[in-house]
C-alpha cells in the first residue's frame, strides 16, 4: 500500500482536464474524489471556469485564453498533494436534505428483491435505508439526477441484466451501493425500491436543480396516502423534502 | 418585432447554449453547428452572435411585422423570398407582407435562419436555446409568433460569405480523451484506418457511425461513469461508435476513444445519413495549438464577408448559388 494518492491528469477536449482517482467507485476513491473536488472549489486555479465530477474523477474546464493545460495540471497537483487524499474522507456537508419516500409495496416493486440480493430481510433493508446518511456524489446523466451513496457494503448489488422498461419519474432506485431519484420516466437496470414526490430538476423553479454534489441526504418514511397528498400539492416540486444549512 | 412561423419542419430556437452547468447534469446544448451562428452574426455585422431558428433537413416559412435583415447559414436549403430564389450564406431583407420560404436541405443537416436582432423568446437558465432532452423549450409549430430584437442596422447592404466547407463529411480530427488509454493500440489504429459513414440513427444528442468489420472493443466492463461532453466519441457496449453532439448526456459509463476538436464538430453534425467520415489522430499539443476562442473566429468571419453583388462574375460559387437556385419554383414544399 502506498500512503500517497495523486490524481491521474488526463485531457478532455482542448479546454478540459480530468483528474482521475480510480476507474471504479471504491469507498476510498469516492471519499478522495469528494475531498479533491471540495478543495478545488474552495481555491479554483486561475482560469478555471467550471468544476464538475463523477464518483471517480473531477473535471475542470479552463479558458485557454487565460491559462494553459500545464498550469491547470500543476495547480491541481499542488491542491491534491495538500489535500492528502490517501487519508481523505468525505468533506463535511454544507446542507442536509430530508426526503420523504414510500418504501416497497406497489411504489417500490423491486424492494423485496433488492433486500434479498443484499442478504437482508425487508425490515432490515428498510431500517438501513432510513438510517443511511448518504451524500450526493455527483449529479448528471440527465439534469438534476443525483447519484447518492454509498450504502453499506451488502448493498453492492449489480444492476439487473434485464432492463425494466419504464420506471416512473421521482422513483427511488438502487444498485452498486448507490441510490438515484429519477427525474423522468427511465428504462433501467437499477431496482425500483421506492417512490418520492421529489423532482430533482424543474425549469420553472429557481434554482432548477435542487441538489448539489456534497449535500447530505436522509430519507424519511411516508405512506402511499402521504405520497398522494404531496403529489396533489407540489408546487415547488420538492415533494415535502426539507433542506437545512449545516455550519 | 415578431416573426411568425407559418409552416415548419423540425425546427427550434437555438443560441450558443448554457455553458458551465455540467455540475447540474445539464449539457451545454445550443446550435448543433455553432459556426453557423457565428457566420450569421458576421453576415449581419454583429459583434456577438444572436439566437436564430435551427432547421433540421426541412425549412420553414416566416413573415415579419417589421422590416429586418435575416441571415441564412449552415446546411444549404432551397429558399425563396416572394417567389424569387434566395442565395444561401447571405443576408436578405424581409419586409412586412413578404413570405420567406425555406425548403428542403440540398446539402447538410442543420440550416439556420437568424434575424439581425436575434430571437428573443423568454430565456430559461440564461439562454433561449431549446434543449429537448432536458425538457427546456420545444420544437416550433405553425402559428408560433417569435419575439425578435430590432435590427440594429436595417439599411445595411446584403452581404455574402463563403462558408468553411463542412456539409459533406471528410476527415475529422480527434484528440486523445480521458479514456483513450483504455483502448489498446491495435483497436486505436484500426479506428483511424476505418471508413465510417454517418448512420441513419442520429439527432442533437449524437450520431451513430456505421462501418464494416469487428466491433471496437475495450476492456472496461466495470468502468464507473465519468463526465462526457459534445465531441466525445463513445463506444457502446456493442463496440459501435457514437459522436456526441450538443444535447448529449453529461455522464456515461461507456468508454470514449477520443474527442473531436471543436473546429471539426460542425462537420459531424452536418453529415447526412450515408456521408463518409474518417478520423485523423492529433496529439494533445496539436489540438491545443489549434484552439481559438469563438470571439476570434467571429472577428475573422466579419473580415471575410463581402457585399452581395448580382453580377454573376462576383458570385463566389456560380453553380451552387445561381444555376441551381435559379430553377427553384419556390413552391416545391407545397403539399
Amino acid at each position: 500500500m502506498t500512503d500517497t494518492l495523486m490524481p491521474e491528469i488526463l485531457p478532455h477536449g482542448p479546454d478540459g482536464v480530468v483528474l482521475r482517482l480510480g476507474l471504479t467507485a471504491r469507498e476510498q476513491t469516492v471519499g478522495a474524489v469528494q475531498a479533491l473536488r471540495a478543495a478545488i472549489e474552495t481555491a479554483a486555479p486561475h482560469g478555471v471556469e467550471e468544476i464538475a465530477g463523477s464518483l471517480t474523477s473531477v473535471y475542470l474546464r479552463f479558458d485557454p485564453a487565460r491559462t494553459t493545460r500545464a498550469e491547470v495540471g500543476a495547480a491541481a497537483e499542488t491542491i491534491a498533494a495538500a489535500a492528502d487524499l490517501a487519508k481523505a474522507t468525505l468533506p463535511a456537508a454544507k446542507r442536509r436534505w430530508t426526503i420523504p419516500v414510500v418504501i416497497g409495496g406497489e411504489h417500490g416493486p423491486q424492494f423485496g428483491e433488492m433486500a434479498g440480493a443484499a442478504g437482508l430481510s425487508e425490515a432490515a433493508a428498510r431500517e438501513a435505508l432510513l438510517a443511511a446518511r448518504l451524500r450526493v456524489l455527483a449529479i448528471g446523466f440527465t439534469p438534476g439526477l443525483p447519484y447518492m451513496g454509498l450504502m453499506p457494503k451488502e448493498w453492492d448489488v449489480p444492476r439487473l441484466k434485464e432492463i425494466t422498461p419504464n420506471i416512473p419519474r421521482r422513483a427511488l432506485v438502487a444498485a452498486v451501493r448507490q441510490l438515484i431519484i429519477f427525474t423522468n420516466p427511465t428504462p433501467t437496470g437499477w431496482r425500483h425500491i421506492g417512490q418520492t414526490a421529489f423532482q430533482g430538476f424543474d425549469v420553472t423553479r429557481d434554482p432548477a436543480t435542487a441538489l448539489m454534489a456534497g449535500d447530505e441526504i436522509r430519507f424519511e418514511a411516508m405512506t402511499p396516502a402521504d405520497l398522494t397528498g404531496l403529489e396533489a400539492d407540489n408546487v415547488d416540486g420538492l415533494g415535502g423534502a426539507t433542506c437545512e444549512a449545516l455550519t | 418585432m415578431t416573426l411568425t412561423i407559418h409552416r415548419t419542419g423540425p425546427a427550434a430556437v437555438q443560441d450558443l447554449g448554457r455553458p458551465h452547468r455540467l455540475a447540474e447534469g445539464l449539457s451545454r446544448g445550443g446550435a448543433a453547428d455553432r459556426l453557423a451562428l457565428l457566420e450569421a452574426a458576421a453576415l449581419l455585422g454583429l459583434k456577438t452572435p444572436v439566437a436564430g431558428i435551427e432547421m433540421a433537413l426541412m425549412g420553414c416559412e416566416v413573415t415579419t411585422d417589421t422590416a429586418t435583415r435575416i441571415a441564412l447559414t449552415g446546411a444549404t436549403m432551397q429558399a425563396s423570398l416572394v417567389g424569387q430564389p434566395v442565395e444561401w450564406n447571405t443576408c436578405l431583407t424581409l419586409a412586412p407582407g413578404e413570405v420567406l420560404k425555406i425548403g428542403a436541405a440540398r446539402a447538410g443537416t442543420y440550416g439556420y435562419l437568424v434575424p439581425a436582432g436575434g430571437i428573443q423568446t423568454t430565456p430559461v437558465m440564461g439562454s433561449v436555446a431549446a434543449h429537448l432532452t432536458a425538457g427546456i423549450g420545444r420544437v416550433l409549430e405553425p402559428g408560433d409568433r417569435l419575439p425578435a430584437g430590432k435590427d440594429p442596422h436595417p439599411d445595411a447592404p446584403p452581404m455574402v460569405l463563403k462558408p468553411e466547407p463542412r456539409l459533406t463529411g471528410g476527415a475529422i480530427r480527434l484528440m486523445p480523451g480521458p479514456q483513450t488509454g483504455l483502448f489498446d493500440d491495435d483497436t486505436r489504429a484500426r479506428f483511424f484506418a476505418t471508413a465510417f459513414t454517418r448512420s441513419r440513427t442520429g439527432n442533437r444528442q449524437g450520431v451513430r457511425l456505421d462501418f464494416d468489420g469487428a466491433p471496437f472493443a475495450s476492456g472496461t466492463g466495470a468502468l464507473a461513469s465519468e463526465i462526457m461532453q459534445a465531441g466525445d466519441v463513445q463506444m457502446t457496449g456493442e463496440g459501435i461508435p457514437y459522436v456526441l453532439l450538443s444535447e448529449c448526456q453529461t455522464m456515461g459509463g461507456y468508454p470514449r476513444i477520443g474527442t473531436v476538436i471543436p473546429q471539426d464538430l460542425p462537420r459531424v453534425a452536418q453529415a447526412t445519413p450515408g456521408t463518409a467520415l474518417t478520423f485523423t489522430e492529433l496529439t494533445v499539443e496539436e489540438a491545443d495549438a489549434l484552439w481559438r476562442p469563438e470571439a476570434d473566429l467571429l472577428s475573422t468571419l466579419r473580415r471575410a464577408v463581402q457585399p452581395l453583388r448580382r453580377d454573376p462574375h462576383d458570385i463566389p460559387d456560380l453553380l451552387s448559388y445561381q444555376l441551381i437556385g435559379g430553377v427553384i419554383r419556390g413552391d416545391e414544399t407545397e403539399a
